[in-house]
């Protein structure tokens, strides 16, 4: 579904992304780990298409076209979404006018996924204005969920919120990315950010890479390289990014 | 009535000014604006033609009077229609003169000192006079339209409005000009008078052609434990508006909320301030203004606190958004503090929309377009508290409407 090939991106002149290659499939869940300033907030904001990101080298594919160049909500208009970590207030900006305009679900659906994320009290705030870390996450999911992306990105959907609603998070985020359905039946593709994993208790992560300096360091099943980083830590896979070099 | 030296005094003042500049907003020709009568009384608002109509209905006015204590209507110079449907007493100010004594009301919270308080002063003048009596607290909002049906008139207009002891009313005005009408003046002093305990609410949507003017002239005085909340909305192009008016917390406790909602399209230039006298003790103000400065316009949001009471506080929030490079938005918050033990504060800020605003709303598919007209929307609409929810829709509605041809 998503094809990145060779891309090296720029932000205000600096190289922060050097020759990405991820390829993500119909049905398959990434997660992407790696310390801070490793490039992973670039890596997503660089395929959602935002223009403050330059690609200097390299292309994206989406459903087998070259979005490259492509404006972002062209980008969105053919299926790729993404859960902000820290996304902007819209101040006067009812959630429920915002989720009506971006809808391509029914409204009843809508509602009730606003109930299973017990979130239906802030239909009328202001989109993100005074919302908590957990509210922002919920908040984000619901818009995600009305806007039904093929694609979904999700930028630490973790960070943030207390044990209890990892859980309900993590389980509607799989249910998003349809991975409580039949393998046959799964239309979705996703990409996640986390630093540490917790939510990953509750998702059916496929593959798992490591951002390091802003290359790919590492690629492989989501336990091995969790447990590589719990046990080396993040230099580790530069080193070995380095040898296979 | 008015006594013959009163008389005297407003003639006086009158021709002294009948030249004079304004100090804020371009200067206008009065020459070219003629002031005519001549217009036929209706028997109700459902007379009116069809588009007149449809234009109040968009300003929230209720043409079948199901939802309201009263109705005034104004075309151009001449009152056609009031209608009284409560203890509310509503008439034309011309009869409230013949009826009362308003020595002590008329032309007494505004000066005469420029050229279009005293063309309204010396020339034939419209207006309403609304009295709340004491202890009636109406709760269906009064409606009052001001209308001009003919290019280049000058519609002038004097207001007073009386909210006795204990009353309450809720006035709704709606200014406009008929479809076809793109040229005029609107000329206004309005004079109210908030007493002990009284509440008064103040609402005024304006929707002119693009090539009118306006320049309004308001001055409120509020005693003991009054209140007056004012809310000032316009969103669609006019040629210029200016207006500045004065409110006087002189009882004790009393309370005056201001806000407004501007958005400056097209050539438009609008001045407009809200000022508040603090001098009763413990009285409060709030001052809150919503400006947009886009395409050509130029917008100015004044406002100005005034502490002498003992115990006063005085918040003033002004926020503006700036859309066009040709625009301008000037924001003028001014405090000024006569006395130690009072609290005053503002804070402005003016910017363009975020960029990532933008372009979190485009990531969900919305064009640029879109997510502008979006944003805009919700800077506009935010924190109209004190509308009544029929008056909210009906700012929502004309919101929409203007905002469909961004």
């Amino acid at each position: 579904m998503l094809s990145i090939e060779n891309l090296s991106v720029k932000v205000e002149d600096r190289l922060i992304l050097r020759d990405v290659n991820l390829n993500i499939n119909v049905g398959e869940v990434h997660v992407l780990f790696g310390p801070n300033g490793a490039g992973k907030s670039t890596l997503i904001n660089t395929i959602i298409g935002n223009p403050r990101y330059k690609v200097v080298e390299g292309s994206i594919y989406f459903k087998g076209k070259d979005i490259t160049d492509m404006p972002i909500y062209e980008r969105a208009k053919l299926g790729i979404g993404l859960a902000y970590q820290k996304p902007p207030e819209i101040p006067g900006v009812k959630l429920r006018d915002l989720l009506k305009i971006i809808a391509r679900v029914d409204w009843e659906e809508i509602e009730r996924m606003a109930e299973i994320l017990k979130f239906k009290d802030f239909l009328d705030r202001d989109v993100n204005v005074g919302f908590s870390g957990g509210e922002v996450k919920r908040s984000e999911l619901l818009q995600l969920f009305a806007q039904n992306p093929d694609f979904m990105m999700f930028d630490e959907p973790d960070s943030g919120v207390d044990v209890e609603n990892i859980k309900l998070l993590g389980r509607i985020i799989n249910h998003l990315l349809e991975k409580d359905r039949k393998p046959a039946d799964r239309r979705k593709a996703g990409l996640i950010i986390t630093h540490m994993g917790h939510i990953l208790k509750f998702i059916n992560v496929d593959r798992a890479h490591i951002l390091y300096n802003g290359v790919i360091a590492c690629s492989g099943s989501p336990e091995e390289i969790l447990n590589t980083i719990i046990k080396y830590g993040y230099k580790r896979c530069i080193r070995c990014y380095q040898r296979r070099r | 009535m008015l006594s013959k030296e009163k008389i005297e005094r407003i003639r006086r003042a009158a021709e002294k000014y009948r030249d004079v500049p304004a100090p804020y907003g371009e200067d206008i020709d009065l020459s070219k604006y003629k002031v005519e009568g001549g217009e036929v009384e209706i028997n109700s608002l459902e007379d009116l033609e069809e588009e007149e109509r449809a234009k109040l209905e968009n300003l929230g006015i209720d043409v079948r009077e199901e939802r309201t204590s009263g109705s005034y209507l104004q075309i151009n110079n001449n009152v056609v229609y009031t209608r009284a449907k409560s203890k509310v007493e509503i008439l034309p100010i011309s009869e409230a003169l013949k009826k009362y004594n308003l020595e002590d009301y008329f032309w007494n919270l505004v000066e005469i000192k420029d050229k279009y308080t005293a063309r309204v002063a010396l020339e034939r003048t419209g207006g309403f006079f609304i009295r709340v009596p004491k202890g009636v607290r109406e709760t269906l909002p009064l409606q009052t339209c001001l209308l001009i049906g003919r290019e280049y008139t000058s519609q002038n207009v004097h207001n007073i409005v009386i909210v006795e002891e204990d009353a309450e009313l809720n006035i709704i005005t709606g200014c406009a000009t008929s479809p076809h009408v793109k040229s005029g003046l609107h000329l206004s002093v309005s004079e109210f008078y908030i007493k002990r305990n009284g509440k008064l609410t103040y609402t005024m949507i304006h929707d002119w052609g693009e090539k009118v003017h306006v320049r309004q002239r308001t001055g409120v005085y509020i005693e003991d434990n009054g209140v007056y909340i004012n809310n000032y909305v316009v969103i669609t192009p006019v040629r210029s508006i200016q207006s500045y008016p004065a409110v006087y917390c002189a009882g004790e406790n009393s309370k005056a909320t201001l806000q407004s909602v501007v958005y400056g399209r097209k050539k438009s230039k609008i001045d407009l301030g809200s000022k508040v006298v603090l001098s009763g003790r413990g009285s409060r103000a709030d001052i809150v203004s919503r400006s947009i400065a886009d395409d050509n316009s130029e917008v100015v949001a004044r406002g100005r606190l005034v502490g002498e009471g003992e115990e006063v506080k005085g918040h003033l929030e002004c926020k503006g958004l700036i859309i066009s490079d040709e625009a301008r938005l000037y924001a003028v918050p001014e405090l000024d503090a006569r006395r130690s033990n009072i609290e005053l504060s503002h804070e402005a800020a003016v910017g363009k929309i975020a960029e990532e605003q933008l372009l979190y709303l485009m990531s969900r598919g919305l064009t640029e377009e879109e997510a502008v007209s979006l944003i805009i929307k919700g800077f506009l609409s935010m924190d109209l508290s004190g509308l009544p929810p029929t008056l909210a829709e009906a700012v929502k509605r004309i919101m929409d409407i203007t905002l469909e041809g961004l």
